[in-house]
């Protein structure tokens, strides 16, 4: 692959000589695999369960490179964790790029390298794709599509549903909060601050499969992306009807996330995460699924943060710190930094 | 972590709750004159450790709210002039003009950044020189020195394309004014960034006056609850003064530097508040010597005597005089997605700070 200066054109996405060279010298050549090397129109695609799941994901992330990972890191993890939450086994990726012209070719390698070495490190196929080259300021810089397909073993299909819930269930996550939108606010040009933070961003397709062979009683799971914790638990108090209990004391966070959100008046609760999933579960089997999580590397922070009751039904409240309590709200709008 | 631990010490909490309980024995009110206050009252539900007989009013100091919507207005028509760049901290952009926000402007196509400080203005000025950069200044005291010396680092670079639409305000003036406009309070709860920079000797005039009490605090719960006994003891001990439990940031005679950049920079002049209306000497102008940075001078915008919002209470809210849930609009037509009032807007906004944390 040439580096360098070289420059995406308009000809890398016209169907022409150059998009060959494209395919071949960077997409084949980061992704290979028997499939994608057939070159065919769509995928013929071989699965080992009656039912698939299927998920799909654009990521526009501003800026592309953050400390943590970039944009390919994060197409592969976001749409792997969307099957893994499911209780699907992510097998297969489609990966579409909308490349701004101009656009470095040589970043564009290190985003397809990183997109490749995290498909390898979640045990997925990169299998069929596509690729778009838009006029100089249709796009900014570069959008990524993923979509991807798992398979369903019969006794996790019903997963994600939040069925069968009762109060004193708990709450669990597998490490700190708010690392991933506090790691991209803070690598933003415009924001002159340092900090330690790093994004979380990883494909938790492992950790949740060690866990789901190991316990059937995993009543729910979901990953708290954009809109953060809160967002998640108000969504399954308000569908379940139950309220949910969560204790300040027991959140996990980075001191550079706490420091950063105490500067700019977030809640971590409210911030994004990109390789954080919560499980509900009974008391005790969540005593033994901590236990699994804590073994696994993506999982040695994990906690109890909180339990489902019978109080305060479709709400969910938090425990404070200080002894008081306060209902905790999905997020509205984009958290905006306060003034002083 | 350090200076935010310490003050947060459950024990030492409830520990100032008991002897508040042992010595309060009258009725007082006492207004929280700052929004980041208001936020850390409830944010830490501190009322629910307070004895009964102690009622917190809050006050008028969340820079967004107060902001007037005529300002508003003209920020607005100022973001359609060409090659104009808004530069803005955030809150704002969500706040409601008469028919538009910012942030409805911005996806209108106009050029609309939110930035963290005005220094960034400055530098966006530098290397764009076609583009006019329009900096919105709001806030009290405490972001003031910030704009001026903003405006100071543009004369030394020459800049004839970096504008300040002051909205500026300063804090004694509206405190009196609410005593004068008779509203019952027995203390102020003042505000601990703007006496970082102004000093305390702006409030001798409360006990003196108006026999009011008024103490300096910080933003933890500790600093929250000392403030309030401090200011018990006051009252029952008919011993109004300015005492300063903020230690670790307020002195006496605050920051010299700064005051001396906002006397450089700015004027007093008379300024609108959104619900309060016109109060005499509150707000701060670009002095004529910085004129070729001063946006109000420098555009000609057009814009419509604002008509406030139908059934929106923000001016009573801000005087103290009512509460966010005596608002018949709070939490159905006005919801800090759907904003009616700009209390409803900010983080520290009364009306966003009762809503997010309402139980």
């Amino acid at each position: 692959m040439k580096t360098g200066e070289e420059k995406i054109l308009l000809s890398h996405g016209n169907g022409g000589r150059m998009m060959h060279q494209l395919i071949e010298n960077l997409f084949i050549k980061y992704f290979s695999n028997s499939i994608l090397e057939e070159q065919t129109d769509s995928a013929i695609l071989q699965i080992d369960t009656p039912e698939i799941a299927f998920t799909t994901d654009s990521f526009v992330i501003d800026p592309l490179f953050f400390p943590g990972g970039n944009i390919g890191k994060l197409a592969v993890c976001g749409t792997v964790n969307d099957l893994a939450v499911s209780g699907a086994i992510p097998r297969y990726l489609s990966v579409s790029f909308i490349i701004e012209e101009g656009f470095a070719m040589k970043e564009l390698e290190v985003i397809v390298s990183s997109l490749a070495e995290e498909a390898r490190k979640a045990n997925v196929s990169i299998v069929t794709g596509d690729t778009k080259v838009v006029n100089k300021g249709k796009c900014d810089k570069l959008f990524i599509n993923t979509t991807g397909i798992g398979s369903v073993r019969n006794e996790n299909r019903l997963i994600s549903n939040a069925l069968d819930f009762s109060a004193g269930d708990v709450i669990i996550i597998n490490g700190t909060i708010g690392d991933h939108g506090m790691a991209v606010m803070s690598a933003r040009e415009s924001f002159n601050f340092k900090s330690q933070v790093t994004s979380d961003c990883a494909s938790l397709n492992h950790l949740i499969r060690e866990v789901l062979d190991r316990s059937s009683s995993v009543k729910f799971m979901r990953d708290p992306t954009r809109g953060g914790v809160a967002t998640v638990l108000n969504e399954l108090a308000g569908k379940t009807g139950m309220g949910i209990d969560i204790d300040e004391t027991a959140l996990p966070l980075s001191r550079g996330v706490t420091a950063m959100c105490e500067l700019l008046g977030f809640d971590p609760l409210h911030i994004a995460n990109e390789g954080k999933v919560l499980i509900v579960a009974n008391q005790e089997e969540g005593k033994h699924i901590l236990e699994i999580m804590k073994k696994n590397e993506l999982g040695v922070h994990s906690a109890i943060i909180g339990r489902i009751t019978n109080d305060h039904p479709g709400k969910v409240v938090l425990k404070t710190e200080t002894g008081g309590s306060r209902i905790i709200d999905t997020l509205t709008g984009d958290p905006l930094p306060r003034i002083c | 972590m350090q200076y935010i631990d310490e003050y947060r010490k459950k024990e030492l909490i409830l520990a100032v709750s008991k002897e508040l309980k042992e010595i309060s024995k009258q009725p007082i009110t006492l207004m929280e004159v700052c929004g980041g206050h208001t936020m850390a009252i409830h944010r830490f539900g501190l009322h629910a450790l307070l004895p009964p007989a102690i009622r917190l009013i809050s006050g008028p100091g969340c820079p967004v709210c107060v902001s007037s919507q005529h300002f508003l207005d003209t920020a607005i028509a100022c973001s359609k002039i060409p090659g104009a760049i808004i530069t803005t901290y955030g809150d704002l952009i969500r706040v409601p003009g008469s028919v538009s926000s910012l942030e409805k402007e911005k996806a209108n196509g106009h050029d609309i950044r939110i930035i963290y400080s005005v220094l960034e203005a400055v530098e966006m000025a530098k290397v764009n020189p076609d583009k006019k950069i329009i900096f919105l200044g709001i806030g009290f005291e405490t972001t003031a020195p910030a704009t001026a010396a903003a405006i100071v680092e543009a004369g030394k670079a020459n800049l004839l394309n970096f504008f300040v639409l002051s909205a500026h305000k300063v804090m004694p003036p509206v405190m009196k004014a609410l005593v004068d406009d008779g509203i019952k309070i027995n203390g102020f709860i003042a505000p601990g960034h703007v006496s970082a920079i102004t000093g305390t000797t702006i409030y001798n005039d409360l006990p003196k006056r108006y026999g009011l009490g008024v103490v300096i605090t910080g933003f933890e719960p500790v600093d929250l609850m000392l403030a309030i006994l401090m200011l018990v003891r006051q009252f029952e001990s008919k011993d109004p003064k300015v005492e300063i439990q903020y230690q670790r940031v307020v002195h006496v005679e605050g920051n010299k530097i700064a005051q001396a950049l906002l006397t450089k920079v700015f004027e007093l002049k008379d300024d609108r508040w959104r619900g309060l209306g016109i109060i005499p000497g509150s707000g701060l102008k670009i002095r004529s010597a910085f004129a070729d940075f001063d946006a109000e001078k420098h555009f000609t915008v057009h814009v419509p005597e604002p008509v406030d919002p139908k059934g929106c209470i923000c001016g009573s809210i801000l005087r103290g005089l009512k509460a966010p849930n005596e608002c018949r609009l709070f939490a159905t037509v006005c919801t800090p997605s759907d904003p009616v009032g700009a209390c409803m807007v900010s983080g520290e906004g009364t009306c966003a700070t009762y809503y997010k944390y309402r139980s």
